[in-house]
């Protein structure tokens, strides 16, 4: 990096006020935390329907049902908005998983249904699935080898 | 309706994002990494058994976040595995994320084909 532009991140990176990282982390603490509570109340009302069902249903439940509110969010525009002061907080939940699904299946409508909104959907959420999937076969692996240890 | 699991859950998920909004701020990562990161995470915490204490201690904040995601993943391949050998080790993950899989896509397609793009 040629001398001018070091100096210049330099005074950048004095200029710029410290309490921003505080601020970013705070929004993100309570936007998270306040989806996950929202996540909690749905997991309290499926565990206590009288179908009494099992607790991984509740869970995948609680999923769907998240994933439903922000594709309609992220529909209607507004998931942007929380995104944009949120940070993090709207990212790590599953709902952040949800919007980067659905915003790019919109933005790239335009293009098509087949090449453009299906193929860019994935586009964030593909490498998380790639990942996903092959952790967990590598884990299955481990676990096929060292059945001692899981059982 | 219990005020404590409700603190819990808020401490445990917010504390997931102020992790994820520190590796934004200080590596510039951008959110598709954050969301890998956070998913192998998951799964390596599952894997060892550590994850399970956290899901007791933090109940939705622990399963809402993609950290969770990742946990689900390793928990299915390791019960998989346990019940149906090798062909549960490969199937094992998907079958545990498949509703959350499965209700992303089909509902993304939707709203994709009902909403239109405002802005730009």
């Amino acid at each position: 990096m040629s001398e001018p532009n070091k100096r210049y991140l330099e005074l950048v990176s004095k200029k710029m006020p410290k309490s921003r990282h505080l601020t970013t982390m705070f929004r993100a603490f309570w936007t998270g935390g306040t989806i996950c509570m929202i996540g909690q109340a749905f997991t309290d009302l499926y565990s206590s329907l009288p179908a009494a069902l099992p607790e991984e249903d509740v869970s995948a439940l609680t999923t769907i049902t998240l994933i439903l509110i922000t594709a309609v969010l992220t529909g209607i525009g507004v998931y942007d908005k929380i995104g944009a002061y949120a940070g993090a907080g709207s990212i790590v939940p599953i709902t952040g998983f949800a919007n980067s699904v659905v915003s790019p299946a919109i933005e790239h409508k335009r293009e098509g249904v087949v090449l453009g909104l299906c193929s860019n959907m994935f586009s964030v959420a593909g490498p998380v699935i790639v990942f996903g999937i092959s952790s967990s076969v590598v884990v299955g692996i481990i676990v096929l080898i060292f059945k001692g240890a899981f059982v | 309706m219990d005020i404590l699991v409700y603190l819990r859950v808020f401490a445990i998920g917010g504390a997931f994002c102020l992790i994820g909004q520190i590796l934004i701020n200080t590596t510039k990562m951008t959110s598709a990494r954050i969301l890998v990161c956070f998913l192998l995470s998951g799964v390596l915490l599952e894997t060892i058994g550590v994850y399970k204490y956290i899901r007791d201690f933090g109940k939705a904040g622990a399963t809402v976040p993609i950290i969770g995601f990742g946990a689900n993943l390793a928990k299915g391949a390791i019960e998989g595995t346990l019940e149906n050998g090798l062909l549960g080790a490969v199937s094992g993950g998907i079958e545990a994320v498949a509703p959350g899989i499965a209700a992303v896509i089909f509902i993304a397609f939707v709203v994709g084909l009902l909403a239109t793009s405002k802005t730009k």
